[in-house]
């Protein structure tokens, strides 16, 4: 008698176990499932910010590297930038030189005699801003992170100054502020773009070299851009999603 | 001057880098930080030789492995620590880690490792004896010993036997936690795909056997040295034995090293004209005649032939002397070379930067030396505490 009880309470106990079980199964299964379509769905309709800049349109002035500055407290020692312009010079021999004094705003003296250039241009460089991006990947408290409209950004008042994400960005955009300690980067001006204005460095271009927009819709001048040019993204090998579109992009460039 | 460093490197710059590139990010800091855990590591390995598969010309060095293990392993963190931008902010990759951060999840594998390997072992093997020296020692000593007992005073047979089995057990599981604890520290590097030279999959690897190596080669010296201060005489057999897997390991480190080398050389993908030029001129020093020469072949071909011919006592206890020493410097450059050579270069591929190591400040050389001292100021005092020379001998049970 006392032996069926047992069993009895045994089995009860199993069925109810196994119900919460499969019931949780069931729910955890599902979850994911809607977040995931939720944020596609949120996704769609918010704006995703890509970046244009123009090589043929570059003239090297440097205006935006000055503006960068200027605007986001960059130290302005000659080391340390969101935004700078490299030249590059390509001799008829084949060899690549490139130089950015002070980010480009010192200006450039061209080493190479011009009877010996094969090709030289500008190349601005800034954040790329990476859907897949390799930086907030390996952030290990989630200091930095991809905005919802596609900015990649820093929490200053939560980075611990690891300097990983530094050694993960492939194109060299981050650096550490050395006042604060922790990292810094182009935020594409984050502070004016959620007041409608342009970022600093977009707003003085002088030739119209560079611009942004959302990439999600067709009539944005950035979707016309990548639409009516040849673009390529920066080391498009290492897969990081770059929203930063060159026109004319050279493939000596790194 | 806040820059004058940066101002010096950028005047030895060689080619482009990008701007931000100047400054090296990981100094002599994160350079100790692979160095110690690979100490750890590869001490622990030495131990578990012994233990679990029971070789038993290891012996001596049992509880010696452990104990350095554990003095190292407490200051693993500290050059990580320190290095921070904002050092007491730490605790924030334990509290909220992003869990898709390698680094995130280095603070459980540590505390795993130091709180329930090495702690958990140590405390089972000594437990016995504590609770004895608690008796037989006066006073202050014997009130610490109380404590590290938890007041577990058991002294019988069948107690000792439990604490032997769960001590096995640790062991056991703390072989595959040691290879975790190095390979994930190996993988923090060989996970950045920005830094061809840190970027493969062979990575883990090299460090789990590098921090092999340079574990045995320095429970190998711990062990000479504690003996000649004790004016003991050295257990030659358990010598040779070190000396046989110091060789056998070592090996299997200069074999995959190789390997990943000739596969870089072999494939040149497009990183391979700056690496060249970086081996053969930056790191000229550092990675031949550090690491290739003195770490790993001067100290594999002795050892290679000691398996064969085999010297006089005497000789083989200097040259095992020296050789744990050459090879302790040949992985710290090992270590040196991963984490500066991959930084000295410019992810643009077009040139180099320049570092120089300070005599002073937290990232200088005095500062690096104090993570490697104090470990060794903590092993005095556990040796101290806990003599292995003194324990009771080890139970024999089936």
């Amino acid at each position: 008698m006392v032996k069926e009880n047992k069993d009895f309470s045994r089995r009860e106990f199993f069925k109810k176990t196994g119900v919460i079980a499969g019931g949780v199964l069931f729910a955890s299964l599902l979850s994911p499932l809607k977040a995931a379509q939720s944020t596609e769905k949120s996704k769609s309709d918010d704006t995703w910010y890509g970046i244009g800049l123009d090589i043929e349109k570059c003239i090297g002035c440097a205006s935006c590297a000055r503006a960068c500055k200027a605007e986001n407290d960059v130290p302005k020692e000659p080391f340390f930038f969101r935004s700078w312009v490299e030249q590059y010079t390509i001799t008829n021999s084949g060899e690549v030189k490139v130089q950015s004094p002070n980010g480009g705003i010192d200006g450039y003296k061209q080493p190479v005699p011009e009877s010996e250039i094969f090709k030289t241009f500008f190349v601005p460089k800034m954040c790329n801003h990476c859907s897949k991006s390799p930086c907030t990947q390996v952030c290990p408290v989630g200091a930095t992170f991809v905005s919802p409209d596609g900015v990649v950004l820093v929490d200053p008042n939560y980075c611990v100054g690891c300097r990983y994400c530094v050694q993960a960005c492939p194109y060299g955009c981050r650096y550490i502020k050395p006042d604060l300690g922790t990292v810094d980067k182009c935020t594409l001006c984050y502070h004016r773009l959620k007041k409608g204005m342009d970022p600093a460095c977009m707003m003085v271009c002088p030739t119209g070299a560079r611009l942004y927009g959302n990439l999600r819709d067709p009539k944005s001048e950035m979707v016309k851009f990548i639409k009516n040019h040849t673009v390529g993204a920066l080391k498009p090998n290492l897969n990081t999603g770059s929203k930063l579109y060159y026109n004319a992009l050279s493939q000596e460039v790194h | 001057m806040e820059f004058q460093s940066l101002y010096e490197a950028m005047s030895k710059m060689d080619g482009y880098c990008y701007p931000n590139e100047i400054e090296l990010n990981w100094s002599v800091l994160i350079v100790l930080y692979p160095y110690i855990t690979g100490l750890v590591a590869g001490a622990f390995i030495l131990a578990s030789l012994n233990r679990v598969f029971n070789i038993k010309a290891l012996k001596p060095t049992y509880e010696l492995s452990l104990l350095t293990a554990f003095s190292f392993m407490l200051v693993a963190t500290m050059p990580l620590i320190f290095h921070l931008g904002k050092p007491f902010r730490f605790y924030e990759i334990m509290t909220t880690p992003h869990l898709t951060s390698a680094m995130a999840i280095f603070g459980f594998v540590y505390l795993w490792y130091l709180m329930v390997v090495l702690l958990l072992e140590i405390w089972f093997d000594y437990r016995y004896d504590m609770t004895i020296w608690s008796k037989e020692n006066p006073g202050f000593k014997s009130i610490i010993y109380k404590i590290l007992t938890l007041g577990i005073k058991d002294v019988s047979n069948k107690s000792r036997i439990t604490d032997n089995k769960l001590g096995y057990f640790i062991t056991v599981v703390g072989i595959p936690s040691a290879f975790i604890l190095h390979g994930y520290v190996g993988f923090i590097f060989g996970s950045v795909k920005a830094n061809p030279w840190w970027s493969t999959v062979m990575m883990p690897v090299i460090f789990l056997f590098s921090a092999m190596v340079s574990g045995i080669a320095l429970v190998m010296f711990i062990y000479m040295a504690v003996s000649i201060i004790r004016k003991q005489k050295l257990d030659m057999i358990c010598l040779d034995a070190i000396g046989k897997y110091l060789f056998y390991i070592l090996l299997i480190d200069f074999v995959l090293e190789g390997l990943d080398q000739i596969h870089r050389i072999y494939v040149a993908e497009e990183s391979f004209d700056i690496l060249n030029l970086l081996v053969h001129g930056k790191l000229f020093f550092t990675f031949f005649i550090m690491q290739g020469l003195i770490g790993t072949l001067i100290p594999l071909l002795t050892l290679g032939t000691f398996q064969f011919l085999k010297p006089k006592e005497n000789i083989r206890k200097f040259v095992y002397f020296i050789l744990s020493l050459c090879v302790l410097v040949g992985i710290f450059f090992m270590r040196w070379n991963v984490v500066i050579g991959g930084q000295l270069f410019s992810k643009s591929f077009y040139g180099f930067t320049d570092f120089k190591l300070d005599m002073i400040g937290k990232e200088g050389f005095l500062g690096g030396m104090i993570w490697l001292v104090v470990p060794l100021i903590i092993l005095t005092i556990l040796l101290w505490l806990l003599p292995p020379w003194k324990k009771a001998p080890h139970i024999e049970h089936e």
